[in-house]
């Protein structure tokens, strides 16, 4: 079943395209990578889809609802949740009440103003569930700007994931941390949305992460659509690989230089 | 067995520690101190009261308003009404009828303010301000203009007739019932801003302030919290304005005028706006520091205006803050 249909959607910056017509069609628990060379598009087709940016035109339907014009709180009411490629924390805010904030506005509870935030054993359950999932369980009570780089991708991955969303748009959750600790973001990213059947869709450079986590992949060059399918496709596809690398040639993708 | 993880919240053990000397102190004070300072601190107590409302918008969502004489002032006067035309004398209707008519105001304030942030907020509300201090000023033959009114402490009456001053002993004795009934109402008002701030809505202003888009990306409609703080924020202050007429026996338009909007500003970062306490401390300290300064030299203003520069130059954090950083210092050593 579909649970994201984007239909000719634009986005225009003046005489830049940033998403020039793109249909797309997102099958409920598909892991998709979003994959392009810098200024694609891709995270201006994020951006549109999760109402962080208005489009010119086209149509986004999200679980059979016309939610093109819907602004950001009903969207993330209806299930669209995202993290952001530049980290985007409440950064006086501890690890544990980053988290808990989300599970409180996804429960209705951000308007209650008599009760005291801590003793909701519910949500604070809740939060250190999610923290441990996330290996920040030991970085709770510190606040979000003194955690380390890695560490606050993680954070920031965990509270959109902590909405409970039904799909989960991850910018670059990788990016601006060492080789090393990628794969493990990664690792724990993808089994914590596999374990939750949760439809996410990530925007990632590192070829070596998308063929290896996602279940589709859709290339993007100059805000259109270029290519999509299984990592298999497009790893053996010539023109995908042009674009990316800047070579082709059947092993482009697993050749080391 | 599994460990249940220890709560977050503050520590209730440290908090009450800190609370009950402090209450003991202040309940014990009017015995030892003479009755001018018991005025002064009363005075104090209830800048508090306006500090604390105040903070609600600059230390935990973010937004300054220059316009919060508006609030104090219409408390006050609201009260200063209902004794010059519905002859009434009782405290606690005053607090009612102050607290609904500033509540009306303050939401269709809030609600024309909030529509911007930073410094098309911070102008805003002292615009707005400003109205109400020109209609103090100009109809004169409702508010008395310069004059102002008259609020005389002989015909109140507190906790609902229970305490009147008809009697003998006169100014004195109203003070110390007086001090008293503030100190109350500050607990009060105190107990229930934190509450406030410690609660799931205080938590989302917070998040507000330190990233308005993410909060939104958490599906929190940022427009309506930011108006709600600011109606319990003006309310607080309006509060204060109730509690400060009978004290001062007058209300004139300087008290809606802006200077006194800077006051409250001032007293805030004195104390440090970070801090769940720095609002009081720097109310109480301010109060001393403004009278002192004005019966010493003719040019109060200056030095205060010394004070606060040196304020953001060596205690950007005030009073609280740099306290709390040097007992952090203090206890962290081994």
């Amino acid at each position: 079943m579909e649970i994201l249909q984007i239909i000719n959607l634009k986005k225009y910056f003046g005489d830049t395209h940033a998403v020039d017509d793109v249909t797309l069609t997102i099958q409920e628990g598909e892991f998709i990578s979003l994959v392009g060379p810098n200024g694609a598009g891709k995270t201006s087709l994020v951006n549109v889809v999760s109402a962080y940016l208005r489009p010119d035109s086209g149509k986004i339907i999200f679980r059979g609802e016309d939610v093109t014009h819907a602004p950001v709180t009903e969207r993330v009411k209806a299930g669209i949740a995202r993290s952001f490629q530049l980290v985007n924390l409440f950064d006086d805010l501890s690890a544990f009440d980053n988290i808990a904030l989300a599970i409180f506005s996804r429960e209705g509870k951000t308007l209650n103003l008599a009760k005291l935030a801590h003793l909701d054993d519910e949500v604070s359950a809740e939060t250190d569930s999610v923290l441990g999932q996330f290996n920040l369980l030991s970085k709770r009570n510190e606040r979000a700007r003194d955690l380390a780089q890695g560490e606050r991708k993680l954070l920031d991955v965990a509270i959109a994931y902590a909405l409970k969303p039904k799909l989960l748009f991850l910018d670059e959750p990788t990016s601006g941390v060492s080789t090393r600790d990628k794969g493990q973001i990664m690792d724990t990213i993808a089994s914590v949305v596999r374990g939750e059947r949760i439809t996410a869709v990530i925007v990632e450079h590192d070829m070596d992460v998308v063929f290896k986590y996602s279940d589709r992949i859709v290339v993007m060059h100059q805000g259109a659509i270029l290519a999509q399918g299984v990592p298999d496709d497009i790893r053996n596809n010539d023109q995908v690989a042009m674009i990316l690398l800047g070579t082709s040639g059947p092993d482009a993708f697993t050749r080391k230089d | 067995m599994q460990d249940k993880a220890p709560r977050t919240g503050p520590s209730m053990r440290l908090i009450l520690l800190c609370v009950v000397p402090v209450l003991v102190v202040l309940m014990a004070l009017p015995r030892f101190v003479d009755i001018y300072q018991t005025q002064l601190l009363t005075y104090g107590l209830v800048f508090a009261i306006a500090a604390l409302g105040f903070n609600l918008l600059l230390g935990y969502t973010g937004l300054l308003s220059f316009g919060h004489s508006a609030y104090f002032g219409l408390g006050a006067y609201s009260a200063a009404f209902m004794v010059r035309y519905l002859g009434v004398g009782s405290m606690e209707l005053f607090i009612l009828g102050g607290i609904i008519i500033t509540g009306l105001v303050t939401a269709v304030f809030g609600y024309i303010c909030v529509r911007h942030t930073r410094i098309f907020f911070s102008i805003l509300a002292l615009a707005l301000s400003q109205v109400l201090w020109t209609l103090a000023y100009k109809f004169f033959w409702v508010t008395g203009g310069t004059d102002g009114l008259r609020v005389p402490f002989g015909s109140l009456t507190l906790l609902g007739g229970l305490v009147d001053f008809k009697g003998g002993g006169g100014y004195q004795i109203f003070i110390i019932y007086y001090y008293y009934y503030v100190l109350l109402l500050f607990s009060v008002a105190t107990v229930l801003m934190w509450v406030i701030v410690h609660s799931p809505f205080g938590k989302a202003l917070q998040a507000i302030r330190d990233n308005e888009t993410r909060a939104q990306f958490l599906g929190i409609q940022i427009r309506r919290y930011r108006w709600l703080a600011f109606l319990i924020s003006g309310s607080f202050t309006g509060l204060a304005g109730i509690l400060w007429v009978p004290l001062n026996g007058l209300v004139t338009p300087d008290i809606l005028y802006w200077p006194f909007s800077g006051e409250i500003v001032f007293m805030t970062v004195l104390g440090g706006f970070r801090s769940f306490t720095g609002p009081i401390v720097g109310a109480v300290v301010f109060n001393y520091l403004k009278t002192y300064a004005v019966a010493s030299t003719e040019y109060w203003q200056m030095l205060l205006g010394i004070v606060l520069v040196m304020l953001v130059m060596v205690l950007p954090t005030g009073i609280v803050g740099t306290v709390a950083r040097f007992y952090g210092k203090l206890t962290r050593r081994p």
